[in-house]
C-alpha cells in the first residue's frame, strides 16, 4: 500500500498564470476506498483551481465529518483548512467568512453531514446567502459509518444488504431552490467535463453557490438496485445544458448553435456560456428550474448541469453592510474610536 | 485506433525501454531488483545468459540502454544500468556450477569459428552445450578479440576478461591461438559443417597527409598502437603526443599515452565537440586526466625537421548544417595552427578487411568490402558460412557482437539440423501478477526523486602511473543498492481489463504523471493532442482499451509512466493489475533445463 504519492509529475505540464502546475494543487494521497466518487470530485477541484490560476493561500476549505468531509486533505495542501464537527461546517464557515471576507470559502460536506445532522445549519447558510461554495458529495449513504441509508437515498433504492428504502428522499438541489439559493447546480463525480467548469463558476459567484454532486460509494452503495451507483447514474443522467465557464478577459472559444445558447455575465466580469439542452428551461428563472427538476424526477431521470443562477446576488456582507476591509484586519483604532465617538453615539439615542 | 494487442510479445517488451534498447535484450529491471536484494549471483546469471560478459560489459559497455532509460525522461539522468551490472559481477559468488556442465554428448557436427572476439565466443557458448565440436581460431595468443587487444587494462582488468573468456573456453572449445587464418578456401576444405566468421573490423584507417612518408617512424595507427601496448610490444611514447580523431579509440589512445610517458597529450578533432563520436563519459574521463581536446581543426600536414616528426599543422573550420542535417566544414579563414609533437596517433576509424577470404568461393561482398548477409540469419551467400560481430556490418561494440552471436548460433543449429533458417524460435515470455494482497506488491513500488550516484574513481596520481590500474572503482554494495532503487521496474506492466472497469476515474486522478485518459477514440495523431498530458514522444506507444460502456476508451501514454502501481492500488475493481513481464530472446537451448539459470 502506498502512503505517499511520487513527487514526479509529467515533464510537460504547463504553468498557469500564477506560476503553478496542476500538481501544486494536489493534496496527500487519498485514504478513501479505491474508486470512491469523492476522489474524482477532489480531482475536479484540483483541476478547477489550477485552471482559474487560484493562489492557494486565497482559499479556505472547510468540512464536517464523513468520508466526503475527509477529502480536503486530498486536495489543495497549500490552502487553509478546517475540519469541523459533524454537520457544523456551515456555522464555522459563517464565522470565518464574517471575520475575513477576503478568502474564497469552499465547504465540503456529505449527504449525511448536510441532509441529516447538519440540515439546520445548511438551510440558514442558504437563507443568509453566505458567500461560499457548498459541495455535497452525495452518495445516498453514510459511507464513513459503513453505509447506512442517508436522507438523500431515493425511495425504493436497494441497499447493499438488499432492503428497499421506505422513506422519501430529500432532494438537496430542490430544497436549495425552494430556499432561494442564488446558485444551484447538480453534477456527477464521473463527469469532469461538466463538473470542472461548474466549480469554477461557483467560485466566481458572489453568494451561496450550492453543488449537489452525485458521488457513488463504491463500497456500500454501488450495488444493483441502488440509484446512486455508477451504472444507474450513467444510464439516467440528463443535463440542462452544455456548460462552460469563461474567466474575465478571456475569449469565448466554444461556438454553440444559434438560439440555444445563452451567456450570463457574473459579478466579477467572468461569464457562463451555455447551450441549452432542456426545453422550457431558463437558468435565471427559478420556476423553470423547479419545473425541470420535477419533470426529470418524474421520468426517473437525474437532471444535472447548472439549474439556477441569480446574477444579482447580494451576499451576507452586502446584507449586513459591513465594511470592505476584512473584520480581522481592523485595527484597535478603527474598532475603538475612543470615548468621544462613544459619547456621540450615546447622544444620538438620547 | 485499434485496441492494443498485448499478446504481441513485442508490445510490453517495448515498454521495458532498457531491455528493448539492449541489442541482446538483457532483462535489466529483473537483475537490478536482484542486486537490490543482494542476490548478486542470480543477477549475474541473468546477465550471463543474455550478454555472456557481465563483468566486461559492466565496465565497458556502450550502454545503449541508458539513453533509453525511463528515469532519464522524468529526471536528469538514467539509472546507471551498466555500473550496476558490475556490482553483480564484483559481488557474485561461485557461478561456474550454474553454467552448463560438460562434457557434452557430441552431436557429430564440427564448426570453425574464425576470430576469438565476443561474437565467436558467444556462438561457442550457445552451441557447446548442444554437443557441437567447436574450433576457435585467433591470431593472438589468447581469446577475447578486441576486448583484449583494444580495450585498455585501466578500463578492463585482464583478470575480469580472462575469467569470462575462460567460462566459455572451459566448455570444451578447441582453441587454435597464434593462428592467423590465411585462406578461407583451406578452412572450407576441412571437414567443418559450418564456418562462422567473427574476425571483427581489424583495419585502422591511415591519413596520408603531406610529410607522412618522412614522419612515418613516429606515426602510428590507433588500433595497432593499442594492440601493441596490450601485448607489451610497446611500453613508451614521446612526451608530446597528438591523437587525431574524436571517437572512443582516440580516447583510449590518449589515455594510454598518458600512462606511457606522454606529458602533453592533445586530441585534435576536425569536427565540433557535439559531433564527436566518443561517448560523453569517455570524453569526461580523458579530460579528467588533463588531456586537452581541440575541436574544429582538421590536420593539414605533418611537419618534419631533420628527418624527424616535429608536429602537425591544423586548419580552422566551423560546421554548417544543411536542412537535411548534412554537415560541411567551412574554413574560417583564421591562420593555421602548428602543434608540436614527438608522436602522432591516428584514430579516425576502422574498416572491415577480409584479405584472407578468396573471392571465388561463392561468398559475395558488397559495398566497402562488407559481406552480403541475410540480416536475420547472418548467413552469407555461401550457405555454410555465417558472419557476426564487427565482421558482419562494420564496427559496432561488444554487446552488438554478442547479440549477433546469439542469432548466428540459432541459425547454425537450424542449418545443421536441416531446418528452415527462417523458422526461428519465439521469445520466451511470461506475464504474472505481482499482487500479494490488497495493495501489496512483490516489488518496491515507491518512486522517489533521487539523482544518479557517481562511481568513485582511483586517485589520478595513482592510476596514471600504471596502465593496468583500473580507474573506475565501481559502486560499493551500499551505493549499489541506492542506485538499484532508482530503477522504475518498467517490466512490471500496467495491464488493463476493459470489462472490469466501471469508469470511476480513480486511476486518472491518482496517476502522478497523468498517463491515463478516458476519452472518445480517434486517430493516433489527433488522439495524442487531447490526452490529459501532452503525448509528444512518438517513440512511445499509446495503450488503447476496447470500447467501454460510455463509448469511450482508456488510453494510456506509456511515455512517462512510473510503474508506481498507484492506478492499480486505486482501482476498485482490479481493472488495472501490475504484472511482471519477463521476455527472453530465444537461445539455442533452454537455460533452465541445463541448470544454469537461477532458481
Ligand atoms: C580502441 C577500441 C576501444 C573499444 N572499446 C569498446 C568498449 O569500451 N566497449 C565496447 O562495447 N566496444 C568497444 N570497442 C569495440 C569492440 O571491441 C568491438 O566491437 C568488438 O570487440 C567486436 O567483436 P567481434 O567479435 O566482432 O570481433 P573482435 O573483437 O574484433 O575480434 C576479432 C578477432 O579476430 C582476429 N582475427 C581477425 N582476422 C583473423 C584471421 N584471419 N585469423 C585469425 N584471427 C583473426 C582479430 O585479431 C581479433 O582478435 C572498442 C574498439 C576499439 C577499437
Ligand atoms: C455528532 C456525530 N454524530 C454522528 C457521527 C457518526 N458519523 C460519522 S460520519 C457519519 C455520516 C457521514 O455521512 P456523509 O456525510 O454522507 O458522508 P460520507 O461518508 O457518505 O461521505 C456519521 C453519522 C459523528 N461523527 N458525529
Ligand atoms: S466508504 Fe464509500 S464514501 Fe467512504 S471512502 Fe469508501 S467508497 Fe467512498
Ligand atoms: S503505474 Fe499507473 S499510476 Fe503509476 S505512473 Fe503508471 S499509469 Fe500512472
Ligand atoms: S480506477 Fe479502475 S475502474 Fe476506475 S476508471 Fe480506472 S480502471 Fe476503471
Ligand atoms: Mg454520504
Amino acid at each position: 500500500m502506498s502512503y505517499d504519492k511520487p513527487k514526479f509529475h509529467h515533464p510537460l505540464l504547463k504553468k498557469n498564470k500564477v506560476g503553478y502546475i496542476k500538481t501544486d494543487y494536489e493534496g496527500v494521497i487519498s485514504t478513501l476506498c479505491a474508486g470512491c466518487g469523492h476522489d474524482s470530485i477532489s480531482g475536479a477541484i484540483v483541476q478547477a483551481c489550477y485552471e482559474i490560476s487560484l493562489e492557494p493561500h486565497r482559499l479556505a476549505k472547510l468540512s464536517g465529518i464523513g468520508c466526503s468531509s475527509k477529502t480536503p486533505t486530498y486536495f489543495l495542501s497549500n490552502s487553509h483548512g478546517f475540519n469541523s464537527v459533524h454537520g457544523r461546517m456551515p456555522s464555522i464557515t459563517t464565522g470565518a467568512n464574517m471575520a475575513n471576507r477576503d478568502l474564497i470559502y469552499l465547504g465540503v460536506s456529505g449527504d449525511g453531514d448536510t441532509a441529516s445532522i447538519g440540515m439546520g445549519q445548511f438551510v440558514h447558510a442558504i437563507r443568509r446567502n453566505l458567500n461560499m461554495v457548498y459541495i455535497v458529495m452525495n452518495n445516498g449513504c453514510y459511507g464513513l459509518t459503513k453505509g447506512q441509508d442517508s436522507a438523500t437515498a431515493d425511495f425504493g433504492s436497494v441497499s447493499k444488504a438488499g432492503s428497499d428504502n421506505p422513506y422519501q428522499a430529500i432532494d438537496l438541489a430542490g430544497l436549495a431552490l425552494e430556499l432561494n439559493a442564488t446558485f444551484v447546480g447538480r453534477s456527477f463525480s464521473g463527469d469532469k467535463t461538466q463538473l470542472v467548469p461548474m466549480i469554477k463558476a461557483a467560485m466566481a459567484h458572489p453568494g451561496f453557490a450550492f453543488l449537489d454532486v452525485i458521488s457513488p460509494c463504491v463500497t456500500f452503495n454501488n450495488n444493483a438496485g441502488s440509484t446512486k451507483s455508477y451504472s444507474h447514474v450513467r444510464e439516467h443522467i440528463e443535463s440542462t445544458s452544455i456548460f462552460d465557464f469563461v474567466p474575465k478577459e478571456e475569449e469565448i472559444t466554444i461556438d454553440y448553435p444559434e438560439g440555444e445558447s445563452a451567456e450570463l455575465e457574473l459579478f466579477d466580469g467572468s461569464k457562463i456560456q451555455l447551450s441549452k439542452l432542456a426545453p422550457d428551461w431558463n437558468p435565471t428563472d427559478r420556476f423553470s428550474a423547479v419545473n425541470r427538476l420535477h419533470a426529470s424526477k418524474a421520468r426517473g431521470q437525474i437532471l444535472t448541469g447548472l439549474l439556477y443562477i441569480n446574477t444579482d446576488s447580494k451576499d451576507l456582507h452586502g446584507k449586513l453592510n459591513t465594511v470592505d476591509k476584512p473584520l480581522n484586519k481592523l485595527t484597535q483604532e478603527e474598532l475603538c474610536p475612543g470615548s468621544e465617538a462613544l459619547e456621540k453615539v450615546n447622544a444620538s439615542f438620547r | 485506433m485499434k485496441p492494443t494487442n498485448i499478446n504481441d510479445p513485442e508490445y510490453f517488451h517495448k515498454v521495458v525501454d532498457c531491455q528493448y534498447a539492449c541489442p541482446a535484450h538483457t532483462p535489466v529491471p529483473e537483475y537490478i531488483r536482484l542486486i537490490a536484494a543482494q542476490r548478486y549471483t542470480e543477477a549475474y546469471m541473468i546477465n550471463w545468459e543474455s550478454n555472456v560478459f557481465p563483468g566486461v560489459l559492466g565496465r565497458t559497455c556502450d550502454r545503449p540502454c541508458e539513453p533509453a532509460c525511463r528515469r532519464g525522461r522524468v529526471e536528469e539522468e538514467p539509472v546507471a544500468i551498466c555500473r550496476l551490472k558490475r556490482v553483480a559481477a564484483d559481488n557474485k559468488g561461485e557461478v561456474k556450477s550454474l553454467m552448463p556442465q560438460g562434457p557434452f554428448t557430441p552431436n557429430g557436427k564440427k564448426i570453425a569459428l574464425i576470430g576469438g572476439g565476443p561474437a565467436s565466443l558467444t556462438v561457442a557458448r550457445d552451441l557447446a552445450p548442444l554437443g557441437y565440436e567447436l574450433h576457435l581460431y585467433d591470431e593472438w595468443k589468447k581469446g577475447g578479440g578486441m576486448m583484449r587487444t583494444q580495450i585498455p587494462a585501466f578500463r578492463l582488468p585482464e583478470e575480469v576478461l580472462d575469467e569470462e573468456v575462460n567460462y566459455i573456453l572451459d566448455m570444451g572449445i578447441h582453441t587454435h591461438f597464434n593462428t592467423y587464418v590465411e585462406s578461407m578456401k583451406e578452412i572450407l576444405e576441412k571437414d567443418y559443417d559450418v564456418v562462422f566468421v567473427g574476425t571483427g573490423a581489424p583495419r585502422g584507417r591511415a591519413l596520408k597527409l603531406p610529410g607522412y612518408e618522412e614522419a612515418k617512424a613516429n606515426i602510428q595507427i590507433g588500433i595497432e598502437y593499442l594492440a601493441n601496448v596490450a601485448f607489451e610490444h610497446t611500453d613508451k611514447i614521446g612526451e608530446k603526443v597528438i591523437v587525431l580523431g574524436g571517437g572512443n579509440t582516440a580516447m583510449d589512445c590518449c589515455r594510454t599515452s598518458k600512462r606511457l610517458g606522454g606529458k602533453d597529450v592533445t586530441v585534435v578533432v576536425r569536427s565540433p565537440r557535439k559531433d564527436m563520436k566518443a561517448s560523453p563519459w569517455e570524453i569526461e574521463d580523458a579530460e579528467r586526466e588533463d588531456i586537452v581536446i581541440l575541436n574544429n581543426m582538421p590536420p593539414k600536414e605533418f611537419v618534419v625537421e631533420n628527418g624527424k616528426l616535429k608536429g602537425v599543422i591544423f586548419g580552422k573550420v566551423r560546421a554548417e548544417y544543411a536542412e537535411n542535417g548534412k554537415r560541411t566544414l567551412i574554413p574560417t579563414g583564421e591562420p593555421d595552427v602548428f602543434i608540436e609533437a614527438d608522436d602522432v596517433i591516428i584514430a579516425i576509424g576502422q574498416d572491415n578487411a577480409f584479405p584472407w577470404i578468396e573471392r571465388d568461393l561463392g561468398i559475395e561482398f558488397g559495398k566497402w568490402d562488407i559481406p552480403v548477409l541475410d540480416k536475420t540469419t547472418f548467413q552469407s551467400t555461401l550457405p555454410k558460412v555465417f558472419f557476426g560481430g564487427d565482421a558482419a556490418f562494420g564496427p559496432e561494440n561488444v554487446i552488438t557482437a554478442v547479440a549477433h552471436g546469439h542469432h548466428a548460433a540459432i541459425s547454425i543449429d537450424l542449418f545443421c539440423n536441416e531446418k528452415n533458417l527462417m523458422d526461428r524460435p519465439p521469445p520466451m515470455t511470461n506475464l504474472v501478477s505481482q499482487k500479494m494482497g490488497i495493495h501489496e506488491w512483490t516489488y518496491d513500488n515507491y518512486i522517489a526523486i533521487d539523482p544518479r550516484y557517481q562511481v568513485p574513481h582511483e586517485d589520478k596520481s595513482i592510476s596514471l602511473k600504471d596502465r593496468k590500474i583500473e580507474v573506475e572503482l565501481g559502486f560499493d554494495e551500499k551505493v549499489g543498492f541506492k542506485e538499484a532503487q532508482r530503477c522504475l521496474n518498467c517490466d512490471v506492466q500496467t495491464v488493463f481489463e476493459t470489462n472490469l472497469c466501471i469508469e470511476c476515474d480513480a486511476c486518472t486522478d491518482v496517476c502522478p504523471t497523468d498517463c491515463i485518459t478516458f476519452t472518445k477514440n480517434g486517430e493516433e495523431e489527433e488522439l495524442r493532442t487531447r490526452l490529459n498530458a501532452p503525448a509528444l514522444n512518438l517513440s512511445q506507444d499509446l495503450y488503447i482499451s476496447d470500447v467501454l460502456p460510455t463509448k469511450r476508451v482508456m488510453i494510456k501514454d506509456e511515455d512517462v509512466c512510473l510503474h508506481c502501481g498507484l492506478c492499480a492500488e486505486r482501482c476498485p475493481t482490479a481493472a488495472w493489475d501490475m504484472k511482471k513481464y519477463l521476455y527472453n530472446t530465444p537461445k539455442t537451448y533452454n537455460f533452465n533445463e541445463t541448470g544454469s539459470c537461477c532458481k
